[in-house]
């Protein structure tokens, strides 16, 4: 009997050829490529492309024969709007002090941070220097209901969606008071609401979940109507964009009509990797093209550039039942990567010092300010004073603070603890039991009793 | 089988097909008898006391395939947050499992994805996160590696790295088709199960038979909060055919079954080797008179029972583990290992590990690589006269 059976039971290759098509049931199939061929017709009707005119120029399509797509600025360099026609940004000057302040912090704090893991007294950092506007920008087009999926560049997405300096610093030394219970590196950020979803080091997976996420939004406002319409803001460097994720993310982004805007940090290195090693083509721009997908390239250095498209974007991305949109910002990256790299070793200092002097986004929102008359020299002295003693004041607090107790080391691996976690708890509490001298319980809540 | 036969003896002819039958001369390598084997429910009468169901319970004889598909129906219109995707399961996948599944609840919860396993898998966790319970679909576990650091870096530490936030990825379960088949080869043959039980984080959940696939599938999907990979045996998914009942119901993620029991010698197993440790059990029962072999399914690989084998092996001093994936750093040695530990004073032979050679499964070889019944029975035979 079995034989028969096991005759029968045909293997499938991935090719659908070894498929028998009398099995297939009729009334599931949407044949959405069953168009056929007019005679006459100037154009192709093959399946994988509806709408192809038939040439009879043998070309090839030379990328270099395009021009680059072009980046969308509203302000110069030196804050002044380039476009005299379009009239002052819709934003009110409130805001734009917000965005200012937003930039600065995180700024301000970056710099305490660096220098406090120079000290030792932080294990790692990374900071956001030259991409400020990106983060903030584009957070501010969004609604505390939007969900956020970010790569670890993005500080201030979080400064921009409430984060105090209490939850990075909690954050950043592990203590008690973490949302992440001291379990991930420092600038691995996270929030249930806003949902800022907790960074995860590898590179690009949180692109496929960020289309996954967007589905399941637009699938709970199709059931339920009283659920307003959420976007999913997913962020990304180029370097990351060259991981299968970004494309396997895009694609089904693409194909199930996901609202989620993909805003991807073009800073010019990923790591010590210049882009020229990392792709050959116009940037991270004309791959959404490929993927039918509305795409725009913007100056990251831009704060009104990075909002208004960041807000269109979001309104697209809710368009025709939900779609992806690509945002690819233009930025430098000013800093070293992280704590743990001398960027002088792959680049030469005076690129960066360039840099620093040419352009800036915190720089470029002052001079605009300045221009408008809402910000000058004493203000900005004394708002750089507050904020230091802010950070340094939270900064020594979170340093004091207890670290969580050591049982969480174990949970959270599944909803509840296994017997095999019990049983290895009840090890280790043995272990520092017998051998009191050989750790350090002091700054664990609880102590021993916390296991 | 009897038509197969019949033209062999017709045309005497020395062509054998694909998968070829077992020699003449064969008394323990013998085709699995799936309308007779005592692991299967061939009747109604005690599937709904030994399931814990209402006495009303009605039930029908069907096959894996048709249990998968049943349970994937149930948790469609049970729980409108789960959805169902992956390559080709619109039209019904290409094993049948996701059959009519479309067409009764539309295109916007049953859908076709890209071919990218690492998509799929990462889209899941994505959905997870969001409140949705997606049941992904991997067309093949030889396929699953793409995936694979979405699984390990991502779904598995979602729960974990949140920490307070509170979210999780855990309503995501993963289906896929394992193990051998015949003809399968290299890639329509796998069963990577001991790559995911060594990251803490997911469950690992192999069913034997079709009670067993939709009880254990409708746990996975509306009851477990915790990312799972389901595994299903494709060799059964038309072979094996018991008694189901019609009713929604489920078993635990957590729990061995004893399937036989006996006091002389444990056989811990999972999967469609169950049938095999079956066959041998039998023989050497019946020609040891006296000799009685326990016979366990672990059922979820991982995180595993193993309070239920300890005291099996406590019980009877001996045990055989028995798998299809390869031996080394499988299952079996995880198991080995925690009962040498757990039980070594009641311990009168080693353990015991018939698993799959530390080979491919090169396609002409696949019964020499595979555990069969003869080397469930040696081993079984060795370790009663250790």
């Amino acid at each position: 009997m079995s034989l028969t059976l096991i005759g029968r039971l045909s293997l499938p290759l991935r090719s659908r050829r070894s498929l028998n098509p009398a099995a297939v049931p009729r009334a599931a199939v949407r044949w959405s490529s069953s168009i056929s061929q007019r005679p006459g017709s100037d154009r192709v009707r093959f399946p994988g492309a509806v709408n192809s005119k038939f040439t009879t120029d043998m070309k090839f399509i030379n990328p270099a024969d395009s021009p680059d797509i072009p980046t969308f600025r509203v302000i110069d360099s030196d804050g002044v709007p380039v476009d005299k026609n379009r009239g002052k940004p819709k934003v009110s000057n409130e805001e734009i002090l917000t965005w200012y302040k937003n930039m600065l912090t995180v700024s301000v704090m970056d710099v305490i941070m660096f220098e406090a893991q120079r000290q030792g007294r932080l294990s790692f950092y990374m900071v956001s220097a030259g991409e400020e506007g990106i983060s903030v920008g584009t957070a501010a087009a969004l609604t505390p209901d939007d969900v956020v999926f970010a790569q670890y560049r993005e500080t201030g997405v979080y400064q921009q969606r409430g984060f105090t300096l209490k939850d990075f610093m909690s954050q950043l030394f592990a203590n008690r008071n973490d949302s992440g219970k001291g379990r991930n590196m420092p600038v691995h950020y996270g929030s249930n609401y806003p949902r800022n979803h907790t960074i995860s080091s590898p590179l690009a997976t949180q692109i496929p979940h960020a289309s996954g996420a967007a589905y399941g939004l637009k699938l709970q406002s199709l059931q339920n109507p009283n659920i307003p319409s959420r976007i999913v803001a997913c962020y990304f460097g180029e370097g990351a964009a060259s991981e299968g994720d970004f494309h396997a993310g895009l694609n089904i982004a693409a194909t199930r009509g996901c609202p989620v805007v993909f805003v991807c940090r073009n800073n010019g290195y990923a790591i010590s990797t210049p882009t020229l090693e990392q792709y050959r083509g116009d940037g991270i721009a004309s791959r959404g093209v490929g993927y039918g997908i509305d795409t725009i390239r913007v100056d990251g250095n831009d704060i009104f550039a990075v909002h208004e498209a960041m807000q269109e974007a979001r309104r697209i991305a809710l368009t025709d039942g939900g779609k992806p949109v690509l945002i690819e910002a233009m930025s430098y990256r000013v800093s070293h990567h992280s704590t743990s790299d001398d960027s002088f070793a792959y680049r030469a200092r005076v690129e960066v010092e360039d840099w620093k002097r040419r352009d800036n986004p915190i720089i470029r929102l002052r001079k605009y300010l300045e221009n408008e008359g809402l910000w000058n020299e004493d203000v900005e002295r004394d708002t750089r004073d507050q904020m230091r003693k802010a950070v340094l004041t939270e900064f020594g607090a979170a340093e004091r603070e207890k670290k969580p107790p050591i049982r969480e080391a174990f949970n959270g691996t599944y909803d509840e603890l296994t017997e095999e976690a019990q049983a290895q708890m009840k090890e280790l509490k043995r272990i520092l039991e017998a051998y009191p001298g050989e750790y350090d319980l002091r700054p664990f809540e609880e102590g021993i009793k916390g296991l | 089988m009897p038509p197969l036969r019949a033209s062999f003896r017709l045309f005497r002819s020395p062509r054998r097909l694909y998968a070829t039958s077992a020699p003449s001369t064969a008394r323990l390598n013998l085709p699995v008898d799936y309308k007779s084997t005592p692991l299967l429910h061939h009747t109604s009468s005690n599937l709904s006391s030994a399931l814990n169901l209402p006495a009303s319970t009605t039930s029908q004889p069907i096959n894996l395939y048709q249990a998968i598909n049943s349970a994937l129906r149930t948790s469609l219109s049970n729980d409108d947050s789960v959805i169902l995707f992956g390559e080709d399961v619109a039209f019904g996948g290409v094993f049948r499992c996701s059959m009519n599944l479309q067409t009764e609840f539309g295109s916007d919860r049953v859908f076709n994805t890209p071919l990218t396993e690492q998509g799929i898998a990462g889209f899941a966790v994505g959905a997870a996160a969001a409140g949705l319970k997606p049941v992904a679909e991997i067309q093949f576990a030889d396929y699953v590696f793409p995936a694979f650091d979405q699984v390990v870096n991502e779904a598995a530490k979602f729960r974990y790295r949140e920490g307070a936030t509170g979210v999780n990825a855990g309503g995501m379960v993963m289906r896929m088709p394992c193990g051998a088949v015949g003809h399968g080869a290299l890639y329509h043959t796998q069963s990577p199960e001991a790559l995911f039980a060594h990251v803490p984080g997911v469950q690992v959940v192999i069913p034997r038979s079709p009670t067993q696939a939709k009880g254990l599938l409708l746990s996975a999907i509306l009851e477990s909060n915790n990312p799972v990979i389901f595994m299903e045996p494709k060799i059964l998914y038309r072979a094996a055919v018991e008694h189901v009942p019609n009713e929604s119901y489920t078993l635990p993620l957590n729990k061995a079954e004893v399937v036989k029991p006996g006091k002389d010698l444990t056989i811990v197993s999972y999967g469609q080797p169950l049938y095999l440790c079956s066959s041998a059990i039998s023989a050497i029962e019946k020609e040891m008179p006296g000799v009685n072999i326990e016979l366990i399914d672990l059922r979820t690989i991982y995180p595993w029972d193993r309070p239920t084998v300890l005291d099996s092996v406590k019980k009877t001093g001996r045990a055989v583990v028995v798998h299809e994936s390869m031996i080394n750093y499988g299952v079996g040695a995880e198991v080995a290992a925690t009962v040498q530990d757990g039980a070594f004073l009641r311990l009168e032979a080693p353990v015991k590990r018939v698993a799959g050679w530390s080979t491919h499964t090169g396609l002409t070889y696949e019964k020499f690589i595979m555990p069969d019944v003869v080397r469930i029975y040696d081993a079984i035979k060795q370790t009663l006269n250790y």
